[in-house]
């Protein structure tokens, strides 16, 4: 019986010479994609940075948008979307949260079950301009919130629902069963094993999808033309809390706004070439502020996989 | 999906327990010393008053039939053990006590395990499962701490009942760490995250917190699996010194664990109750074919 005769040094040799050549091969070409990809992202960065160099400066900041290029800054527009962002996660995160916490911990596993999760899915890939014509209708006219902020955000909130859900579903997914049963088994209830473990300790994972979904939000243009953001505001909507009782004051919700990916389409779409330099610097900052929320979700998740580690 | 329940059978389980006295009356092998008989003879499940019985109790996996109309009598303040070969149902009806396997979808009991005083038959479906799991304390095969300190796992069975005092709280929190012989090794640390324990403190902690609630009944699932040879011989020391304040109903893949800490020993094979005696009878002198190969290991 050759075939089950043992094999011999060298013939265990020249076999594994091939298979770890081989080995190597996929390193390499692995590792050429991902510089490859970095390299792309690194090119577009440095050239924004290298176009817009001119008119980085604290008055780019401090500046509202203007009709002479130099003296254009991004003041509304960096404002703008900072309030957007604070309603898009205010409103998503409980929703999102919810929705996956019902549909992992509670739904019963059948038909309708799987047509609610299909639908879920499907919904990210949603094109975001059709997200804006819901917007327009429910949003603007239907409950007359009119081009307001938090039509800004109530929409941008719609489009990362999806994202949102499932990453917290992937999260509660990752609490082992063995806790949740521990807990079941000293007598708790559903809400009470959601609340006081899944919850929790899914925190990591739901900021990181959370994060993740704000930085698909912020560079998102076409939903916010379709609900009628302004392109020129030379003013700050009223200021959130103020010094006389009581406070806090909910106007700049209702406050007409810009936001930074408006601002580069409206410099973009000039015919003055000093305007494209302005675009150049805000996408510039614009990547820089996706990639800090970005490094953010990474930072948080190392956080938490130190502290829970099962 | 019914479950409708059957009315316990007394018959049945009188049945069982003659089967069981019969074995005593058997003519023991040739070296068994008599001391052990004196003490076998007092040693029946049915001289003992029941804790909990399981009468004529059905269990379904979807179409699987997982267990086969099962009668036993667990013995109050007793250790009750469970033995069988891998896949013989033995965890799947440990599991039925607590209702545990209300968690996954079409699941389905059949029978009665009732729980004295009240005689409330655990598996019905009128009894909440979340009830029964407030009486009948369960400690699992991999020690499962929450993330959280020492005080606050010992802390969350409690606080599931409601109770806020934090001096009446912080009492009863030390009270069950110290009936898990784990007090000493944990005093100086209970802020501390449970997740720094070693594998056997943390089961220990783990049957601490499983105590801290008085359950009438405490489920053991193979609790020393996946702990090393000191770790587990601390908690079988344990394990023997909680059977006079509770019930102790354990499953064992490992029959030396088995005789080591159980008062009584059923044997089960492929969903059914094969034989349930005074342990050292079991191990001695079994009255049935099949659990004589299990324990001589012919299988298993």
């Amino acid at each position: 019986m050759a075939a089950t005769a043992q094999m011999t040094l060298e013939e265990i040799r020249s076999g594994l010479g091939w298979r770890k050549q081989l080995d190597k091969l996929f390193v390499i070409a692995g590792l050429s994609i991902v510089l490859a990809c970095l390299g792309v992202l690194a090119i577009l960065f440095l050239d924004l940075v290298r176009d817009g160099s001119a008119r980085f400066g604290w008055d780019f900041f401090t500046s509202f948008p203007s009709r002479k290029a130099e003296r254009a800054g991004i003041l509304s527009a960096a404002v703008g979307t900072t309030m957007i962002m604070f309603v898009t996660a205010l409103a998503a995160l409980p929703v999102g949260v919810a929705a996956a916490i019902y549909l992992e911990e509670y739904a019963p596993k059948n038909w309708l079950t799987g047509i609610i999760e299909i639908n879920v899915t499907n919904l990210a890939g949603v094109p975001s301009i059709v997200y804006g014509l819901l917007a327009l209708g429910l949003f603007v006219y239907q409950f007359g919130f009119g081009q307001s902020v938090l039509s800004a955000g109530l929409t941008l909130a719609l489009l990362i629902l999806p994202i949102i859900i499932v990453a917290t579903r992937e999260s509660l997914r990752s609490v082992p069963k063995a806790i949740r049963e521990a807990a079941y088994g000293l007598g708790a209830t559903r809400w009470e094993v959601s609340r006081d473990h899944v919850l929790p300790y899914s925190t990591g994972g739901i900021l990181t999808g959370l994060i993740l979904g704000l930085s698909r939000a912020i560079g998102e243009t076409a939903p916010l033309i379709t609900i009628g953001a302004l392109s020129f505001i030379a003013f700050l909507p009223p200021s959130p809390v103020s010094a006389e009782f009581p406070f806090l004051n909910f106007q700049w919700l209702r406050s007409e706004y810009t936001a930074m990916p408006i601002q580069m389409f409206n410099w973009v779409s000039r015919p003055d070439q000093a305007f494209q330099a302005n675009a150049a610097a805000a996408g510039a900052i614009l990547l820089g502020m996706t990639l800090a929320m970005n490094g953010l979700a990474i930072w948080i998740r190392y956080r938490f996989r130190k502290r829970i580690n099962w | 999906m019914s479950m409708d329940v059957s009315t316990p059978t007394h018959a049945v389980s009188d049945k069982r327990q003659a089967a069981a006295m019969q074995g005593d009356s058997r003519i023991q092998p040739a070296g068994t010393p008599s001391v052990s008989i004196a003490i076998d003879e007092r040693k029946t499940v049915a001289a003992n008053t029941p804790k909990a019985s399981s009468q004529g109790l059905n269990f379904w996996y979807g179409s699987n039939h997982a267990l086969k109309g099962i009668d036993l009598a667990i013995p109050e303040n007793q250790v009750t053990a469970l033995i069988g070969p891998s896949g013989c149902g033995k965890s799947t009806f440990l599991r039925c006590f607590n209702r545990m396997h209300d968690l996954q979808p079409e699941t389905r009991y059949q029978g009665a395990i009732l729980l004295r005083p009240d005689d409330v038959n655990l598996v019905s479906r009128e009894v909440d499962p979340i009830e029964v799991r407030m009486r009948i304390g369960m400690v699992f095969q991999k020690p499962n701490p929450f993330p959280k300190s020492v005080f606050e796992n010992v802390a969350y069975g409690l606080r599931l009942r409601g109770v806020r005092n934090r001096l009446n709280l912080a009492e009863r929190v030390e009270k069950a760490l110290r009936d898990a012989a784990i007090w000493d090794e944990v005093k100086d640390r209970l802020e501390d995250s449970a997740l720094a324990l070693s594998g056997g403190q943390m089961q220990r902690l783990c049957i601490a917190r499983a105590l801290a609630t008085q359950p009438e009944l405490l489920l053991f699932d193979e609790p020393t699996s996946a702990l090393d040879p000191i770790a587990t011989a601390k908690i079988e020391e344990l394990i023997s010194e909680l059977r006079q304040r509770v019930t102790i109903l354990i499953v064992t893949h490992n029959m030396q664990q088995a005789a080591r800490v159980s008062d009584f020993t059923a044997f089960m094979y492929l969903g059914e109750l094969v034989e349930v005696d005074a342990t050292s009878r079991i191990f001695t002198n079994p009255s049935r074919k099949a659990t004589e190969d299990y324990i001589t290991g012919r299988y298993g």
